[in-house]
């Protein structure tokens, strides 16, 4: 299908993007993956696209004791930056090595997939575990807030009418941590029934979030598998919620043994 | 609201009229005449559409054509060279890689994507590429076929 009538701006500089957004019915586009098959079904009809395309929040770098990504960095270009290697950070290149397709790969982002929110999509799990933080800028300023407190429901999230994603924040964990992502996915969609990522520190302290069971991606409590039998969980004709809850529990456990693994080997 | 853009279409600098909502996809097809870009579906799955944009294969219904103003795109009928199949053609008709051909178009550009970075895939990680491409006659294992002879080819110049 052919999206509706939509105005479009490319916008120069963050500032030129934030201020389009005083527009209520306007939209960031930034790769597209998700916004462009949503104004094909027609789903969303905004008024304006305000493509942030050529805005230099692009790359991977290491500072000050954090990596930071910026948000237009492509799954295709995390998974070559060598600042998102290691053992700590390993379940980012678990997750973004399944993400969509080979194409969705080249051209989806990293602040683009946080702010489309949708329940089932694995990277929220994994900012969620290695403790991110997303970086947001308003004509007000700039405001950091925990991914965990950055989704409110499937496909919402706490970001303000005239806010932009512009970086995600990972602390690097101490040496002799490890971490890892694993989902079971539905087959033909690719989509996640269950993701889990977790970090496991070198005094076995744990950190484990959980994707696809519920209305957004959330942090397990204690890091511990039993605590899935207190989580509300959906099912739907794929998988009911009895049989999401089993596999969170078998990708939970699968998660922290490969990151436990990675901690011991180093690698 | 009709707007020009300007692109680099298989070598060609090429300028023409959109619409802010035309995908890439009917850019190609509808205003330059680039018909071996195919539409095989409505959702974005099946990846006929998939074209190189700066080098790097995307699907060209999730593109509007405004996004890719200023960059350069190859499609299927920018891959031969003065009428000689390149490298990846050529192993898909040796190898039968395709049956009724609609699915080639994206099937030879996410290969040239791959193969451009790893000249050396093996069968899992052909397959793994290949997620975005869906084929409903040959059953994929042919296509594999294809795509490791056209990295062999690549590698050594020596057709196998």
């Amino acid at each position: 299908m052919i999206p509706a009538q939509v105005a479009y701006r490319r916008a120069a500089t963050l500032k030129d993007a934030v201020d389009a957004l005083a527009d209520p019915e306007a939209k960031v586009v930034a790769g597209g993956q998700s916004l462009v098959p949503l104004l094909k079904l027609r789903l969303v009809r905004p008024t304006l696209l305000v493509d942030i395309g050529d805005l230099e929040l692009r790359g991977v770098s290491m500072d000050d004791g954090e990596v930071r990504v910026g948000a237009l960095t492509t799954w295709r270009e995390l998974l070559d930056a060598p600042a998102a290697g290691g053992p700590a950070l390993a379940a980012i290149a678990d997750c973004a090595a399944g993400i969509g397709d080979l194409q969705v790969r080249n051209r989806g982002t990293v602040g683009g997939s946080l702010v489309h929110a949708d329940p089932a999509s694995d990277f929220p799990a994994v900012a969620i575990a290695l403790g991110a933080s997303i970086v947001l800028r308003s004509p007000a300023g700039e405001r950091t807030v925990a991914t965990a407190d950055f989704f409110a429901g499937p496909f919402t999230t706490t970001i303000a009418p005239q806010e932009l994603v512009t970086e995600l924040r990972l602390p690097v964990a101490p040496p002799r941590s490890g971490s890892a992502y694993v989902s079971v996915e539905h087959p033909a969609s690719g989509f996640a029934l269950a993701g889990a990522a977790a970090l496991v520190g070198p005094g076995a302290e744990r950190s484990v979030a959980v994707t696809g069971i519920g209305s957004h991606a959330f942090a397990l409590p204690g890091g511990d598998p039993a605590a899935l039998a207190d989580v509300e969980v959906f099912g739907d004709h794929f998988a009911s919620a009895e049989y999401r809850r089993h596999l969170a529990g078998v990708v939970v456990r699968r998660a922290l043994d490969d990151a436990a693994r990675r901690a011991e080997e180093g690698r | 609201m009709p707007g020009r853009i300007e692109l680099v279409v298989n070598g060609e600098r090429r300028s023409l009229e959109v619409e802010p909502r035309t995908l890439l996809v009917h850019a190609l097809r509808d205003g330059l005449g680039l018909t071996g870009t195919h539409v095989g579906c409505d959702t974005s799955q099946c990846g006929t559409c998939t074209v190189l944009l700066d080098e790097r294969a995307v699907k060209s219904c999730t593109l509007l054509a405004v996004q890719a103003a200023g960059s350069s795109v190859t499609t299927i009928e920018g891959v031969a060279r003065d009428g000689v199949l390149g490298p990846v053609q050529r192993a898909f008709v040796e190898h039968h890689g395709l049956q009724c051909g609609f699915c080639t178009p994206g099937m030879i550009l996410t290969a040239t994507d791959l193969l451009s970075r790893d000249p050396d895939p093996d069968e899992r990680t052909i397959r793994h590429a290949l997620r975005g491409n869906l084929c409903r006659c040959t059953g994929y294992d042919p296509v594999v076929a294809a795509i490791r002879a056209a990295g062999t080819e690549l590698r050594t110049g020596v057709a196998t």
